[in-house]
């Protein structure tokens, strides 16, 4: 995938305002089955999977015993057990983990590279795709899937995305001729909403408009959910999960920093690692940044010292050795 | 992409078009295509005097940050005032409209160790 075809921004609005296509093939797919699976997900993951009917799917995280996040996840909900959506990244990682982490009667399985992942996304991505899938789309609720055939081919289509968009992911096995005939279906069936493919770019100004964390920017080994603004997806009431204790106790104490959107009043654009200041005083560090196709200025992510700032503050962003003006804003930045 | 005869070259991508003791100096096609959608140009406003190599300003990517230097040694006469609503221009038009400053140079003979369009290919692999 590279990181734009045509432009940015351009792709970047194409999503918003029309529909565009990611192969993002390169995510992970690992399939937990057995009769112990529910529990071993139930362990290994912060959400509750028990929830879960068959069509379902669920945002979740795995953590460290220390709170710390090994990554963060789509848990879907099969017939014979669950499909883990992992980055690719860390789909190695994540693999390991579940290895060692494993109990009896579970199977899992790495099936990252049979499965090919298209995420056709934006405002008119079912009317391109209901014409070549064999069920009617309007059916499918955010975060569920259906098992159906996409010109005639088996896939698991879910309405699911990283851009805050109506839009839908299809897992599909198959080689590459498999693959080059769904993308060939879908680029004919959007002729007429000017569709285009979309680049890793793009993937990232789309989703931090929504506020979405990326994982190794936003959250890592060295994050816990908490501080991240996933305590929505860290169960705590649940009976148990690897890293609940030590998330139980950064809960009771306070946390100490704060996952939190800023936009800069001053032109420049925030970056990755640049520090965050009130006076002279070091308060955090951006973890995302740009300037927002949508919204034409420059937005951020970053981690906050706990209470050092409120929605009135003005706290200053180190850019290459300027200090620029920012303040907080409302996540997500674009409103859907 | 296109890399015009009459343009001289450096190594971080920038060209410099000399019109009498006057150079204009941008960045190259191949550079602003790296780049991508280019969103902000700043200049460094307090320099007057710049050395050969020396950042004069940075200039934003969507995805990207990056260094400009100058080609020349020489005093800063104009900032192309168009690129702080417009910094695109630099996208469409990176030998045009899409100019960053124009200097005074100092010293004529450090043109020449600038690179020709041939040469920048070759260093670009084009």
């Amino acid at each position: 995938m590279p990181v734009y075809y045509s432009s940015i921004i351009d792709e970047h609005l194409t999503v918003r305002n029309s529909v565009g296509v990611f192969d993002v093939s390169h995510m992970g797919e690992i399939f937990i089955t057995g009769k112990n699976a529910l529990d071993f997900i139930q362990m290994i993951t912060t959400n509750d999977a028990s929830k879960l009917t068959v069509g379902k799917v669920q945002y979740s995280a795995m953590c460290y015993e220390d709170g710390g996040i090994v990554d963060d996840l789509l848990v879907y909900r099969l017939d014979n057990g669950f499909m883990l959506v992992v980055n690719a990244s860390n789909k190695d990682k994540d693999y390991e983990w579940m290895l060692k982490n494993k109990i009896d009667d579970v199977n899992i399985e790495d099936k990252s590279d049979d499965y090919s992942l298209l995420a056709v996304q934006g405002p008119r991505s079912a009317d391109v795709l209901n014409n070549i899938v064999d069920f009617n789309l309007s059916e499918l609720k955010y975060y569920t899937y259906k098992m159906g055939k996409i010109v005639g081919i088996d896939a698991i289509i879910s309405r699911t995305g990283y851009t805050g968009e109506l839009g839908y992911e299809i897992y599909f096995l198959g080689d590459e001729s498999i693959a080059q005939k769904v993308w060939d279906a879908i680029f004919e069936n959007g002729i007429d909403y000017n569709i285009k493919p979309i680049g890793l770019g793009a993937r990232d100004s789309l989703r931090l408009e929504m506020g979405y964390c990326l994982y190794g920017n936003d959250i890592d080994q060295s994050t816990n959910p908490l501080e991240a603004g996933l305590g929505w997806i860290t169960k705590l009431q649940k009976e148990n999960f690897i890293g609940k204790d030590s998330i139980s106790k950064i809960k009771e104490k306070g946390l100490s920093r704060k996952l939190l959107g800023f936009e800069l009043l001053d032109k420049g654009i925030p970056r990755h690692g640049y520090e965050i200041y009130v006076d002279d005083r070091k308060i955090g560090y951006v973890t995302s940044g740009m300037q927002s196709p949508s919204l034409n200025k420059a937005i951020g992510l970053g981690y906050f010292e706990y209470d050092s700032v409120n929605k009135n503050s003005i706290f200053e962003i180190d850019v290459r050795g300027k200090r620029l003006k920012a303040r907080l804003t409302d996540v997500p930045f674009v409103k859907k | 992409m296109t890399f015009p005869v009459d343009l001289k070259y450096t190594k971080d991508h920038e060209w410099l078009r000399v019109e009498n003791n006057i150079g204009i100096i941008g960045i190259t096609d191949y550079a602003q295509s790296e780049l991508g959608d280019i969103v902000f140009v700043d200049i460094n406003k307090n320099l007057s005097d710049i050395k050969k190599g020396e950042t004069f300003g940075t200039i934003e990517a969507v995805k990207t940050v990056s260094d400009l230097f100058s080609p020349v040694s020489g005093k800063i006469i104009e900032i192309n005032s168009d690129l702080e609503s417009n910094a695109e221009v630099i996208n469409k038009d990176p030998y045009g409209n899409g100019w960053i400053i124009k200097i005074e140079i100092l010293d004529v003979s450090e043109i020449n160790e600038l690179l020709d369009a041939e040469a920048y290919k070759a260093l670009i692999g084009q």
